[in-house]
This record gives structure tokens, sequence and C-alpha cells, in this order.
């Protein structure tokens, strides 16, 4: 009678095989709101093709995915619309942000879009470029798979660890009383410029 | 009727002093003052111009040889006639307010919000004036010139996610 392992059978700590088992089948939860969201769709057509990186079975509903991508910018109405939907994400899960707007705002320095939404998301992976070609979205994938293999653990201890923001330092704002109620013209006019946030 | 006869009808309908016009290449402006904003649009519909195309503002702060603060623009069509016609407005702090035109034209009800939400222009009478493209917790009114691009801290008015809480 033979001992030992068969031939098809190895062993591994559970948590390298939870890694291996979600490394190779993340559920993108396309958050697309520009035309980053363009070349996320042409990433999962047949051209280029996610499917063969286990990533492509997209799905509309926060609690179906363990991978948000945010492609495109994100203007200050839709963030709350934004965190909701990654806190509807069941875990593990992670993040990409794709494209220059989503990673910092972009071209888009103006009142009503968010610099960046890594100031208010845990980001695992940025992705640059105005859009990013799709090659550039399998290489994040292929980081992003990497990157779970090596850090995850069976019950997410890995994210537990990390209390912090670590998200950039946080841009001058001014003091409240700059924020204006509406017809204070007074208010409004004065010069803000020079006051010491 | 071309646009002179107009001019003149219209100014046999709120009087002389109350109507001044310009013109920049094919568009015939005609500025009224904002108490006869609503006479004067009605006055129009009733002759022809039947379809309310826009209502826009601008604000006139800085501006080189500017008299008042805002002004408030309908651009009217005779879709009969395919005749255009622009009728201008001013206001000043701290009076922004100018009878809606909603009773006249349906249409009138998202621009008429529109305007208030970036400029701050009341339109009284409007059934339902609220902001239409900001959140509305917004107070500033971004068109405005004295409001600076990057804003004054809204975008980043928000609660931060980190991994431990989400």
């Amino acid at each position: 009678m033979p001992t030992g392992v068969p031939e098809n059978v190895f062993i591994s700590k559970l948590d390298v095989l939870a890694n291996w088992v979600r490394a190779n089948s993340l559920w993108p939860m396309p958050f697309a709101t520009a035309c980053c969201g363009i070349e996320l769709m042409a990433t999962g057509a047949s051209r280029h093709d996610i499917a063969r990186f286990g990533a492509e079975a997209m799905r509309f509903t926060p609690r179906q995915c363990d991978l948000m991508i945010v492609a495109g910018r994100v203007v200050m109405k839709m963030l709350p619309v934004l965190q909701r939907i990654w806190l509807q994400m069941p875990e593990p899960k992670w993040c990409i942000s794709m494209g220059a707007c989503a990673c910092s705002g972009g071209v888009f320095d103006t009142y009503a879009v968010v610099q960046g939404v890594d100031r208010f998301l845990p980001v695992d992976v940025y992705v640059p470029g105005c859009p990013p070609r799709p090659e550039q979205l399998i290489q994040s994938i292929i980081d992003l798979q990497n990157r779970i293999k090596q850090t995850g653990t069976l019950t997410g201890r890995e994210f537990r660890q990390r209390q912090q923001h670590e998200g950039p330092i946080p841009l001058t704002v001014l003091p409240p009383e700059a924020i204006i109620a509406p017809g204070d013209y007074k208010t409004a006019t004065k010069d803000w410029s020079n006051e010491q946030p | 009727m071309n646009h002179d006869d107009i001019i003149v009808k219209l100014k046999e309908h709120l009087g002389h002093d109350e109507v001044e016009t310009s013109t920049f290449r094919d568009n015939v402006r005609v500025i009224v003052p904002a108490a006869k904003v609503y006479p004067a649009l009605s006055f129009l519909k009733e002759i022809g111009f039947d379809m309310l195309i826009d209502i826009t503002a601008t604000d006139y702060l800085h501006y080189p040889d500017a008299k008042d603060r805002f002004g408030v623009v309908y651009c009217l069509l005779n879709t009969a006639t395919g005749m255009r016609l622009v009728v201008k407005t001013f206001l000043n702090e701290p009076e922004l307010k100018i009878p809606s035109v909603f009773p006249l034209w349906k249409g009138a009800d998202w621009m008429e919000r529109e305007v208030y939400d970036m400029f701050g222009i009341a339109f009284e009478g409007h059934p339902n004036l609220r902001r239409i493209l900001l959140p509305e917790e917004f107070v500033s009114f971004p068109l405005r010139k004295d409001y600076p691009v990057q804003g004054k801290g809204e975008r980043h008015n928000f609660p931060v996610l980190s991994r431990a809480e989400s």
C-alpha cells in the first residue's frame, strides 16, 4: 500500500489557497463615469479579453463584486454614491483607480470634481493615463493579483491591520466661515486668497 | 413682419422709454427693465414668438464699462417664420428677483432652475425653484465671477473611508 502524498495533491497554507482562488476570480464592479469606461469596456471585449485573467464577470450590483474599478472623474455629487457602493461590496474587496481623473482629478481642477478618489476610498492600484490603454488596465489587474497572492489572508486580517487612511495629505480647505449662505454677497466677494486656512 | 416692426409694436405696448435695442451680427437684442420682462415676453409670445429657446444669465462683475451686475437673457423663436429675438434684462444686488415665465412656457422650468443654481437669481412664481445640478446642500452659486474656480472646499467635505471601516 503506497504511503505519502499522491502526485495530484499538494499541501499548502489555507491563506495561500484562499489567495490563489480570490486572485484568479476577481469580479469587477465597473464604476465607469467617463471616457475611461470605454477603455474598460474594450478591456472586457474580445480583443483584449479580460477573461484571460479571470476577471470577466462584471456585475452591476456591488453585492456580487469584489473589485471596484473607478473609471473616470468623480464629481462631488457622485462621491456619496461611490462610497455607498463601496460599503455595499462584501469583503474581501479591492479598488483600482483607473485614469488620471480618478487618481488625481486630472485636468478638472474645479469646484465640483473630487481631486482623486483615494482621498475618500482605500485604493490598491493606480492606473495612469488619459485614458489608459487596455493593456495598462490588464497590467494593473496582474499587479493586483500578485498583491492579493502576497498579502491576503483567509480572514482578511491584512485589512484590519491598516487602521490609518493611507491617502495623500488633504488639500487646503477654506475656513468654515468662507463657505457662505445663499445671497450672502459680502462674504462671497471677500478675497480669501490671503487668508490662512 | 420684420424685426423693426416688432420693436415698434413692443415700444407701443410697453412705452418708448422702457425698450432699448441693439444688434450684434444677425442677433437683434431688446433690453427691458426687470419689472417689464414678463409683460414684454407675454406680448412677444402673443405676436408669434411661441418657443422659448433658452434662459441664461451673465455675471458682469469686473466687466469693463458694465453698469449692472447680472444680466438675464431670454432667447425666443418664432417657429412659423424662423425669426429669432433676444430679450435681456439687468439685475443688481440685493434685488435678485425676476418673475418666472413658467406660466408662458412650460419649458422654462428647468432653465430657470439652472440659472438659480448657478447664479442665485430667484424666479418668483416658479413652481419648484430648487437646485437642479448641484447637490441640495450646496450653498454657493458657482458661476458668479467672485466664486473661486476651485471652490471653497465643498469638493472635500466628505467622510474618509479607510480599510478598517469598510
